[in-house]
């Protein structure tokens, strides 16, 4: 099982992103589950989201303590809530950055990852220039570093779950793709063979 | 086909496929998505439903028995505060009779204010002559609602379909949706006995002398005795069209097992896990899932814990003077019998505490541990 931590501040999308990127794994042929963490939300506050991908029906339902991987949508929250609680070692931090990944030096324990998604969505008119919606783009990021999902997946879920500009906000995901910045290094990752899903690794070592 | 929903918006489905007549509600979290989705549908005329306002809970189920006594399938849905508002309106739809299908998506009752999962809100409405059927995944939640239109219609009783708040409510997992097709030839239409006809007037509900009243409230209890037969059958049926099943109750992990641990709703799920995992160490302990707690299965129980010297009851309720409530029906209904486990009572995630793995794996090795509870009411991942 892969269970993933995003970070967001309310109204950024980070509820919707676990939701896309959870089909983008239903669309792999993959069992997932996507969840709110189940509070007040409000406007700015810290806020976050969470999945639970895996081979077999999941039938685990408590929130995620020790997840695998996080992604960050606001890198302001760095600092102000502990981002990487519970993270497992080897686990990748996808932070919305245009600044490289050797910036947050202070996480340096775990493998970092950058993308400036807050560009790509001005650029692809996705929000405003003062509020960006930045929940597609980074995904495309997630699915070249993490090489757990495909990017035409991710398109795909984008495309069925987002209400509208569904073309910019796929485009966007495609551009992150190709923008995310990390250090590529050989990581103890067991890969699980599975048919329709031959990338779905897990870091349960 | 399969889709990824939350599990209010499988209750939506479940409200579309049965073709639901009369929809009213009122706003509270975290039921509000599921209202939100129905309205939404029938704003745009996608959904021909008819939506009643209300001011309030009390006065959504009073425009049900209404639209129900005229004679059409109805539905709404509450949560917690709201659902303790139409207390009186449970009574008065049950004792009309009336086959109206209601979710609760289970809910604290404040204080102090708390909006997570917690079956104290549907649990303290148990007297009121309403079947009530508990879900542990998103899949089970549209089903039941389907079944319990069959149930309800059947025997001339409410259901109320319960599920757990955010744990069941706000996640989304994949779902298969039948089909229209399928669920009109499993689901007739509602042909209520006495519908309400200007040709042929009727009074309803009237003033009921103490020398008939009586016999009123044996009707209802013969009609709760018929719930086992009736929803067994509903639930062979669907089964057979569409490849689910569930039961009043359902007993998973090792055959011979001394030590049950016995849940209800999401917490069953996690269980699962937790058994499996004890099964292959080699322990000896089985689960049991209550679907049904009214009418509660006490003949299905008794007959699926035969051998079993102990019975752990998770209960995310608490009735304060006595203890969770599973346990003290379940207490109750092992009374009369022969063979009479050990019942041990623990009361954990109130108000949407997490009821983790390693809580469950500790209430069943207290229970392996102990001969019988040093304490009638275990608190489970209490701070003290």
């Amino acid at each position: 099982m892969i269970e993933i931590r995003f970070h967001g501040r309310g109204g950024q999308g980070a509820v919707v992103a676990s939701k896309v990127l959870a089909v983008a794994f239903f669309h792999e042929g993959l069992y997932v589950q996507s969840f709110p963490a189940f509070g007040v939300e409000r406007r700015g506050a810290p806020v976050m989201a969470f999945l639970r991908v895996d081979r077999e029906p999941i039938q685990l339902r408590v929130n995620i303590y020790k997840p695998d991987h996080i992604i960050v949508l606001d890198p302001t929250l760095i600092g102000a809530v502990d981002v990487t609680s519970g993270l497992k070692p080897n686990g990748w931090i996808l932070i919305n950055s245009g600044h490289p990944p050797e910036t947050f030096n202070d996480l340096k324990d775990f493998k970092i990852a950058t993308v400036d998604a807050t560009s790509i969505a001005i650029r692809n008119g996705l929000g405003s220039r003062t509020n960006p919606i930045v929940n597609t783009a980074i995904l495309g990021a997630f699915s070249k570093v993490s090489g757990l999902v495909g990017i035409d997946s991710i398109a795909l879920s984008i495309r069925e779950e987002t209400p509208g500009k569904k073309n910019e906000n796929a485009k966007a995901a495609r551009e992150a793709y190709n923008e995310v910045k990390f250090e590529i290094r050989s990581t103890k990752s067991e890969t699980i063979s599975n048919d329709k899903n031959p990338k779905f690794k897990t870091n349960d070592s | 086909m399969k889709r990824v929903i939350t599990g209010n918006q499988a209750v939506a489905y479940g409200v579309i496929l049965s073709r639901v007549d009369v929809v009213s509600a009122y706003p509270i979290t975290p039921q509000t998505t599921i209202v939100e989705e129905l309205s939404e549908l029938i704003a745009s005329g996608r959904l021909k439903t008819r939506f009643l306002k209300v001011e309030s809970e009390h006065s959504a189920m009073a425009a049900l028995i209404g639209a129900s006594t005229g004679g059409v399938r109805c539905f709404t849905a509450t949560s917690s505060h709201g659902l303790a508002y139409m207390h009186e309106m449970l009574h008065w739809a049950s004792g009309a009779r009336l086959p109206i299908v209601m979710v609760n998506v289970n809910r604290a009752i404040g204080p102090p204010w708390n909006i997570w999962s917690d079956q104290s809100d549907s649990l303290s409405q148990r007297d009121t002559g309403w079947i009530q059927l508990y879900c542990e995944n998103n899949q089970e939640v549209l089903d039941t609602i389907l079944q319990a239109y069959l149930i309800a219609e059947k025997v001339k009783l409410p259901v109320m379909v319960v599920l757990d708040a955010f744990v069941l409510s706000h996640t989304s997992e994949p779902v298969e949706v039948p089909s229209m097709e399928e669920v009109d030839s499993f689901l007739p239409p509602f042909c209520p006995d006495y519908p309400i006809d200007t040709q042929e007037p009727r009074a309803y509900s009237v003033i009921t002398m103490p020398e008939h009243f009586m016999e009123f409230r044996y009707k209802i209890q013969k009609a709760m005795e018929e719930v086992p037969d009736v929803s067994k059958k509903v639930d062979d049926e669907f089964r057979s069209r569409f490849g689910r099943g569930y039961g009043a109750i359902e007993r998973y992990g090792k055959e011979e097992a001394e030590v049950l641990l016995m849940t209800s709703g999401t917490v069953t799920s996690t269980s699962r896990t937790v058994i499996r995992k004890l099964n292959e160490d080699g322990l000896s302990v089985a689960g049991l899932k209550i679907k049904r707690f009214r009418p509660f299965p006490s003949e299905e129980i008794y007959g699926a814990i035969k051998g079993a010297k102990k019975l752990a009851v998770i209960d995310r309720n608490l009735s304060a003077g006595v203890g969770g409530i599973f346990a003290q029906e379940l207490r109750a209904s092992l009374y009369p019998r022969e063979e009479r486990p050990q019942v041990f009572g623990f009361v954990s995630g109130l108000g949407g505490r997490d009821i983790t793995p390693e809580l469950i794996g500790q209430a069943i090795q207290y229970t392996v541990e102990h001969p019988q509870p040093e304490e009638e009411i275990l608190w489970l991942g209490l701070k003290r």
